[in-house]
């Protein structure tokens, strides 16, 4: 576990799950319905805030948000 | 293309996967007018049976009301049938110039376009007035037509949870770097049958310097002292600056929709919107109408205040019969049995009983919400709403849910 997993974990808990459903780092978000594909883009925008980065619209796909190791991993290529 | 086998195989399995996963819908045919009786052909084939209907849209019983069809006939008579054009063309009438200046009046707005249909009015706005340089902020239960016009639209498009007006705020900050911020709901939730916090909605667009577009099609004609709908309920009449609603269900119960608001946008729609631009609008006898409904809500509210009274009836009479409903003060009033065959097994058995009411279940309501939403009109009479209630008795008494908490229906039946 490192801190990107866990800041990135509690912000999807704390925006999108609603009820008591456990998240893990490889629990599918978007695939899974936990994220819907329309409420991404403030995911997309917290950690373009959070990380100072700027994430291209064609590199935010619901594949690379899917997971939190996936979103960690799109973050870190951007991350300098 | 041939219509090959190999294509008509590939629909016919979808279908068949629909029926299997229990997701098929199927029409039941209605022989009379609409109203609080109906006689229905059900399955198709079957003789017609005749049963109180407590699943319309019809709030203010204007479905039948004798002087709307006595001023659709005469409309018909006066302006014909059709117009064959759009309205840039020539397809528009005095009674359209009319019609949108009665609404304009009703909700308190500045200006009004029509539409062919709510669903359409939904689909073109968003695109007409914002731009990719722009976010629309919705609430994450909104209608589905709602939903579509945000995916013909540019902009950036986020949600905020159901009514949470933090969350709401927090999506506010997120994005007041952008052009224009406009925030998007139902007046009243058609599957919840809960009212939109309007009041504070318009605190925080001002606060935030952000529009609010509002979905009244479930509010027009009856919510609010006069009925003029969420926004007068919440005391924010003309502080709206997007309505949008029908006239499909307590405004008439026919067709046709609208935008309602600031003029400049009103006129964005006239210029840009593509449902308005490129389909006939409201046919004639239709308008004609809906003025006259029109002219009866505004003459008095004897309507909405029986319609109030109806559903505050209903309400008293499922709670004291032991059933499970969502709180809330309008007239959508689902009761909850949060498990989809149940609901549809309830359904069925209202029907024998003669009250013909719905079930909905996943995925229209989330999974474990499944329910029967009723729907009170002020076409309903005090017997109707008896006899409904007496079915609902004895069909829970039969499944055992009265008086059972939710805990113990999911228990027995499964989420």
């Amino acid at each position: 576990m490192d801190e990107m997993q866990e800041i990135i974990k509690t912000y999807v808990i704390k925006e999108y799950v609603e009820d008591d459903t456990e998240l893990t780092y490889d629990s599918p978000l978007i695939s899974g319905g936990i994220v819907d594909s329309f409420s991404m883009v403030s995911l997309k925008r917290f950690l373009e805030n959070k990380y100072n980065i700027s994430i291209p619209d064609d590199k935010a796909t619901p594949e690379a948000f899917d997971s939190v190791n996936k979103i960690c991993a799109l973050v870190r290529e951007y991350v300098k | 293309m041939a219509y090959t086998d190999t294509t008509r195989g590939m629909y016919s399995d979808i279908l068949t996967g629909l029926k299997e996963a229990g997701l098929f819908k199927q029409e039941r045919f209605i022989h009379s007018a609409q109203a609080a009786d109906i006689e229905v052909e059900f399955p198709t084939g079957a003789p017609l049976k005749k049963v109180i209907n407590i699943c319309a849209n019809n709030y203010l019983g204007m479905s039948s009301h004798p002087d709307v069809v006595k001023a659709a006939h005469e409309g018909l008579d006066s302006h014909g049938y059709g117009m064959s054009s759009v309205r840039f063309i020539c397809g528009t009438q005095d009674i359209h110039r009319t019609l949108e200046q009665m609404v304009t009046k009703f909700l308190g707005t500045e200006d009004t376009i029509l539409f062919p249909s709510c669903m359409d009015a939904n689909a073109g706005v968003f695109e007409a007035v914002l731009t990719k340089d722009d976010v629309m902020i919705s609430d994450r239960l909104v209608h589905a037509s709602i939903i579509d016009g945000i995916r013909l639209c540019s902009a950036m498009h986020d949600t905020f949870k159901h009514s949470d007006m933090e969350h709401l705020e927090e999506k506010l900050q997120l994005h007041n770097d952008k052009r224009l911020k406009c925030v998007i709901t139902d007046g009243v939730f058609s599957m919840d049958g809960d009212t939109a916090k309007l009041d504070k909605m318009v605190e925080l667009c001002e606060k935030y310097d952000a529009l609010l577009m509002v979905d009244e099609s479930h509010s027009s004609g009856f919510i609010g002292k006069t009925g003029r709908g969420t926004h007068e309920h919440c005391g924010v009449l003309g502080k709206i600056d997007i309505i949008t609603t029908t006239f499909g269900k307590g405004l008439g119960g026919a067709s046709g929709g609208c935008v309602s608001g600031r003029k400049e946008i009103v006129e964005m729609c006239r210029q840009k919107a593509r449902p308005y631009l490129f389909s006939n609008t409201i046919a004639p006898p239709v308008v004609a109408g809906v003025i006259k409904v029109l002219e009866i809500l505004s003459a008095s509210t004897d309507r909405r205040d029986k319609l109030e009274k109806n559903t505050e009836f209903w309400r008293k009479g499922l709670l004291e019969a032991g059933l499970i409903i969502k709180a809330g003060d309008t007239p959508i009033v689902p009761v909850m049995l949060f498990n989809a065959k149940l609901a549809q097994d309830v359904s069925r058995d209202l029907y024998d009983e003669g009250i013909y009411a719905i079930g909905f279940f996943f995925p229209v309501v989330p999974q474990g919400a499944a329910r029967i939403r009723t729907q009170i009109s002020a076409g309903h009479e005090i017997h109707h709403l008896e006899k409904a209630l007496e079915a609902f008795r004895k069909v829970g008494k039969k499944y055992d849910i009265l008086g059972k908490s939710k805990q113990e229906i999911i228990e027995r039946y499964g989420m």
